[in-house]
């Protein structure tokens, strides 16, 4: 048995035998020609079958793998009707005399270099591109412009150099078991057409892509990004019963879209999903989360240079509500400082930034940031449902403050007759010691609680999360960061307001049980997790709950 | 003649897509185009691989040159442009 390894581009674990894909050009040689202007004319012709199949199949990738994903066909499109290729092509037919097979693959061949020799791997990446447009081209010059994956028959590993995307949009997966390939990266079309698809996929398996043969028995391990060669008895029991819990599981989770997370004795938790960009979105619908409980907005302001103005925030904030169409989304309002920056803030060097000058200490301070972060969502808001949260909270004192500015914006925009919802639920997060005790006030303000264990955790127990030789301390099980969570809720419920957590220890199942028996109204985790911490509320019963670690005596 | 300057937002830089959207874009009009990277090489606007060549990356400054009849209205659509897309 031999094992090679690549980079781990799709999860899933295939077994199965390998067919060796031939890809790239068809095999093109030099013919001169005495009729420069009929292999001209074939040209042309052949890019315009070209770019008419180019629109089927962004027609038929924006049906199945989404918008997104579509583009690539798009942009392969463009690049054939980019007059640097045709003119590329016809200089090479008239100056050599030649046929227009050998004049696409020369001309397609420096361009693809071009791409190859820029120091920017999304660019080289695009080289693939040209080379697909190329081939696409001269396959429909020499009349075998077919189905590449048209023959195969039975289940099949599909080994290639490096598929082009075309070709994996064009995969019947029902066939296709999995691919691994020579070249490519995490961030290839092919890699992300797979993790869209589902099928296991190793890419960049280099030189050892060199061992396999057509026909051999092979495993692919999408987790980790190994290819094990003619398996031995040992290894190949170990990876079947690897793949069957992982199918099994991803059905089982697979089933629970739709369903509400309802535990055995009927109390029912709101799943949501973190966020921080709006392609995550994708993420949120695949896994079926309720609705987008911490979307941070700070990818607005680290992607900028400068200060990013208000329509601009509207415009992101609008997309995103209209994405969600009308599913609930928690914005968090500015928390940069701390770990986060953008150099034009200009924040000042602190010996210590995680109790520093942050969040929402920012906004109050500089109210022009926050004001114009708030007209943005209130504008945005009719678009949806949305809810605006503020972080770090220490005070009332603050949050008495943040509604004086809240009001101070809607009264700016019914002045200037700009409309906005009256729905907006406003929350805070409790993510400090002293907001805990302060919770039975607070919960009067607003209207949700939001428990941001990580923050919490890390001032519950005095220790830094980023000092990786504390690791053992930071522990959101700790019984002092339980009962804070404990508290908040409890003082949420009194006062007739909602409290969710999203830190990270919102997606730790050996909580989900408590955190029901508690009646923690949401939990929002990150998109992978949604699925799996509904399967988690739906097998629990909340009355058989062990919470002595609330009051655990131990050392 | 008409120029403007625009440093590139996107964190994918002047990425396939939108250059393409871009380079359509430009091919509407009549006057000269040309993009220059601050400091480096420039490109005609109407010409896809010429633009992705550049390989303009995030926090980087281009300066667009246009020339010809239609100038003004080309600079400041192209410019919309750039601010919505990069």
């Amino acid at each position: 048995m031999e094992q090679i390894k690549g980079v781990a581009a799709s999860k899933g674990i295939s077994i199965g035998s390998v067919l060796l894909y031939q890809t790239g050009d068809p095999k093109v040689s030099k013919k001169q020609t005495n009729d420069v202007l009929g292999e001209i004319a074939r040209f042309e012709a052949a890019v315009q079958t070209a770019v008419a199949t180019l629109g089927e199949l962004h027609e038929r990738a924006l049906q199945t793998v989404g918008e997104k994903e579509a583009a690539v066909f798009e942009i392969h499109q463009m690049m054939l009707e980019d007059l640097d290729f045709l003119e590329g092509v016809k200089d090479c037919i008239t100056s050599e005399s030649c046929n227009a097979e050998y004049a696409v693959q020369q001309a397609g061949g420096q361009l693809a270099e071009m791409f190859a020799g820029m120091d920017d791997e999304y660019m080289r990446e695009r080289a693939s591109d040209v080379r697909d447009v190329s081939a696409r081209v001269v396959r429909v010059l020499c009349g075998c412009d077919g189905n590449p994956l048209e023959g195969v028959k039975g289940q099949v590993i599909v080994a290639a150099e490096d598929l082009m995307p075309s070709e994996t949009i064009q995969m019947d997966t029902s066939k296709v078991l999995a691919f691994v390939t020579r070249l490519g990266s995490k961030i290839s079309h092919s890699a992300i057409l797979a993790r869209t698809m589902g099928i296991p996929a190793v890419v960049g398996l280099r030189e050892g892509f060199d061992t396999l043969k057509a026909g051999q028995e092979i495993i692919v391990d999408g987790f980790n990004g190994d290819v094990y060669l003619g398996p031995d008895e040992k290894t190949l029991a170990h990876f079947k019963n690897e793949r069957d819990l992982y199918l099994e599981k991803k059905r089982v989770l697979r089933s629970l879209i739709g369903k509400r997370a309802v535990s055995l004795d009927g109390k029912e938790i709101e799943i949501n999903a973190n966020i921080g960009h709006p392609a995550d979105i994708a993420l949120c619908e695949e896994n079926d989360a309720g609705g987008i409980g911490l979307f941070r907005s700070e990818f607005l302001y680290m992607e900028s240079q400068d200060f990013p103005s208000e329509d601009f925030q509207f415009e992101s904030y609008r997309d995103i509500l209209q994405k969600m169409a009308g599913k609930r989304v928690i914005v968090r309002t500015l928390d940069l400082g701390a770990d986060k920056h953008a150099p034009y803030f200009k924040l000042p060097h602190e010996d210590n930034p995680a109790m520093g000058y942050r969040a929402i200490r920012i906004c109050l301070r500089q109210p022009d940031i926050f004001i114009t972060q708030l007209r943005a969502l209130h504008r945005a808001s009719v678009f949806g449902k949305l809810a605006i949260m503020f972080p770090m909270i220490t005070s009332l004192k603050e949050v008495l403050e943040i509604k004086k500015v809240v009001a101070l914006v809607k009264c700016q925009l019914d002045e200037e007759h700009i409309p906005y919802s009256k729905e907006i639920e406003y929350g805070i997060m409790i993510e400090t010691p002293a907001a805990v005790m302060a919770t039975d006030l607070l919960a009067r303000e607003v209207d949700f609680f939001s428990i941001g264990t990580n923050d919490l955790t890390q001032y519950t127990l005095a220790c830094d999360r980023m000092n990786a030789s504390l690791s053992e301390l930071y522990d959101p099980r700790n019984l002092s960061v339980l009962r804070m969570i404990a508290l908040t809720v409890r003082n949420a419920h009194k006062a007739g307001i909602w409290a969710g957590i999203c830190g990270e220890s919102a997606g730790d199942l050996e909580l989900t049980g408590l955190y029901l028996k508690l009646g923690v109204d949401e939990l929002s985790v990150s998109p992978a997790s949604v699925l799996e911490v509904r399967n988690k509320v739906l097998h629990t019963d909340s009355r058989e709950v062990d919470d002595s670690m609330l009051n655990l005596y131990t050392v | 003649m008409k120029e403007f300057e625009y440093t590139i937002k996107d964190e994918l830089g002047l990425h396939a897509r939108p250059a393409g959207l871009l380079v359509k874009q430009a091919a509407t009009y009549q006057s000269k185009l040309t993009i220059e990277k601050v400091g480096g090489k420039s490109a005609d606007l109407k010409r896809l691989f010429g633009v992705m060549g550049l390989a303009v990356k995030c926090g980087e400054t281009v300066k667009v040159t246009a020339e010809g009849e239609d100038e003004a209205a080309a600079a400041e659509a192209l410019e919309e442009f750039f601010k919505a897309n990069f």
